[in-house]
């Protein structure tokens, strides 16, 4: 059987990156010119429905990205580690599952990692010029280089993801692979999905193909199936097909209507010029305050007064 | 001066010395070098922090090193004001106590903005301008190391969960503009009342200051020394 979603097989010749700065549509704390193309929107499409929970994904992604996860513990569950790490870019949530309606026993199975927004909270909360970028296919990676170590993309981030490194004090997550797509391939964990339960396409053949799983989803009862595309951050570039899409937080807590909290937006929004202009509005007041009224000076009437306070003191 | 005395609204090391022009002693040594601590931490916070508060300053994280030496240094600094504060908010807290004349001060304040002193109640140690900053200092400082701690990811990042820390980010920053434009109120009283600095450099301010802006704290100072001799006691005790 042909898969119709299979990656091409790898350039043995002639690689070239085709993705650079000039095809950012937004720079952490910075403005970046209008790029002169725009390059076809891409997305990981993860179909819950088809996962098996092997951790291929989860063994791709640290290969390629060259991860050195500390051995951990077994806590008694099958997620492992336990949480996203610097060192975890993608992990998998295992959730059981008892279904109300029939009873069964389900196992929600979730490769939870960065989601791409459309409209990232993490860039909107790097305070450092450069160390979050947006590619114009929808990619959003992190530059360390410029990386400050500051957190304030954990803050940021609807979805949780990023995390910071204790050894090198830098932000890590998942970077669908920009380096893999920049070079016509998809991401590792797709790659390695052996029930191709994760595909990777343009964003549009993923919709597309997507509208096919729910379709069978929902011949197989599964009424509420569906495509986790969330408006509230503009849609993301890692869309999940969900059997329960009414339901996404019962999939390891998928936030049902995710979008940048409005806390963020009010710290990284008005309340920076209001901010900026109280502090200038002091600054100001007290300039024209002193060209209007002068220095209070003590006067030589005002020394006398108070030789004689003293002076009376004496015997 | 007995402890007595001192309730009466001066605190330990002021003192007044007759002569021409009368001179008055506002702050010890260790009060001034306390003070002195808090301001250079102050300045130095403002700058780094307004480097992570908006994009068009970030250029400022050269002054500290980079922006990772200006993330990493920033709450240390903190901690050093916070510390430092602590030690003038115990020097000078009680003075700083709001009476009933204050209030009548801070309702004559387009008198105090027009330099119509006499139109005021006669003043203690602290007008209650410097009150309104000292009580703000004291809070916005408590308000500010607290969500800096929330905020600190180096250290704390895993005690509290991504809603605790976004409140906290949003708290620190509008307390730091509002203490930074308490700390530009406090500066330009210094600079607008002249006569104002030398209590802060030298410790001494003149007997002429004195009388202008504070009359009943030269008062009680002039009262306390000319008492201190009939009741056999020296300022040492």
């Amino acid at each position: 059987m042909a898969f119709e979603y299979e990656l091409p097989p790898p350039p043995t010749h002639d690689i070239h990156s085709d993705l650079g700065e000039g095809d950012w549509i937004r720079r952490s704390a910075s403005s970046v010119p209008a790029p002169a193309r725009q390059l076809t929107p891409v997305a990981k499409l993860i179909d819950v429905s088809k996962c098996i929970g092997c951790k291929a994904c989860q063994a791709a992604c640290v290969e390629w990205n060259d991860l050195h996860q500390e051995v951990g513990y077994n806590e008694g569950v099958y997620d492992n580690p336990s949480d996203l790490t610097p060192d975890m870019f993608t992990l998998m949530r295992f959730t059981e599952w008892e279904n109300p309606e029939t009873q069964n026993l389900e196992w929600l199975i979730r490769k939870d990692g960065c989601m791409h927004c459309a409209d990232p909270g993490c860039l909107k909360a790097c305070p450092a010029p450069g160390a979050i970028v947006q590619y114009s296919n929808g990619i959003v990676d992190f530059v360390h280089e410029n990386c400050i170590g500051c957190g304030y993309c954990v803050k940021g981030c609807p979805f949780n993801i990023p995390r910071i490194s204790k050894v090198t004090n830098k932000a890590y997550k998942c970077t669908l692979c920009s380096d893999r797509v920049a070079v016509g391939q998809g991401p590792a964990c797709a790659k390695a999905c052996p029930t191709h339960a994760i595909v990777f396409g343009t964003k549009e053949e993923m919709t597309k193909h997507a509208e096919g799983r729910i379709e069978d989803l929902k011949s197989r009862g599964y009424a509420n199936a569906g495509l986790y595309d969330p408006p509230g951050v503009g849609g993301t570039h890692v869309m999940y097909v969900l059997h329960h899409a009414d339901r996404p937080e019962i999939y390891a807590g998928l936030p049902k209507d995710p979008h940048i909290s409005v806390l963020v937006e009010l710290w990284k929004g008005a309340s920076k010029y209001a901010g900026l202009a109280v502090i200038g509005g002091m600054a100001l007041f007290g300039l024209v305050h002193h060209l209007v009224t002068g220095a209070n000076k003590v006067t030589p009437e005002d020394e006398r007064d108070a030789e004689r306070l003293a002076g009376s003191a004496e015997p | 001066m007995t402890k007595a005395e001192r309730a009466t609204g001066t605190e330990p090391g002021d003192d007044v010395h007759p002569g021409s022009p009368v001179t008055v002693d506002r702050y010890t040594v260790a009060a001034r070098i306390n003070h002195w601590i808090t301001a250079i931490s102050l300045v130095l916070l403002a700058l780094s922090g307004l480097a992570l508060f908006h994009p068009s300053l970030f250029f400022l994280t050269a002054l500290f090193g980079g922006g990772e030496a200006t993330r990493a240094i920033h709450p240390w600094i903190g901690v050093v004001l916070f510390f430092s504060f602590l030690g003038l908010f115990l020097r000078f807290w009680k003075l700083n106590l709001w009476k009933r004349d204050d209030s009548t001060w801070l309702g004559r304040l387009r008198d105090v903005l027009t330099g119509h002193e006499e139109r005021l109640p006669e003043v203690g140690k602290y007008n209650a301008g410097q009150k309104v900053v000292f009580w703000a200092m004291s809070i916005l400082i408590v308000i500010l190391i607290l969500s800096g701690i929330v905020t600190w990811e180096r250290y704390f990042a895993d005690y509290f969960s991504v809603t605790q820390e976004r409140i906290a980010v949003l708290a620190h920053a509008a307390a730091a503009v509002v203490i930074i434009s308490v700390w530009i109120v406090h500066v330009y009283a210094a600079i607008w009342i002249r006569g104002t600095i030398g209590a802060m450099t030298r410790g001494q301010v003149t007997g002429g200051w004195a009388w202008r802006h504070h009359r009943k704290w030269l008062r009680q100072l002039v009262s306390g020394k000319s008492k201190a001799p009939t009741t056999g006691k020296t300022a040492a005790e």
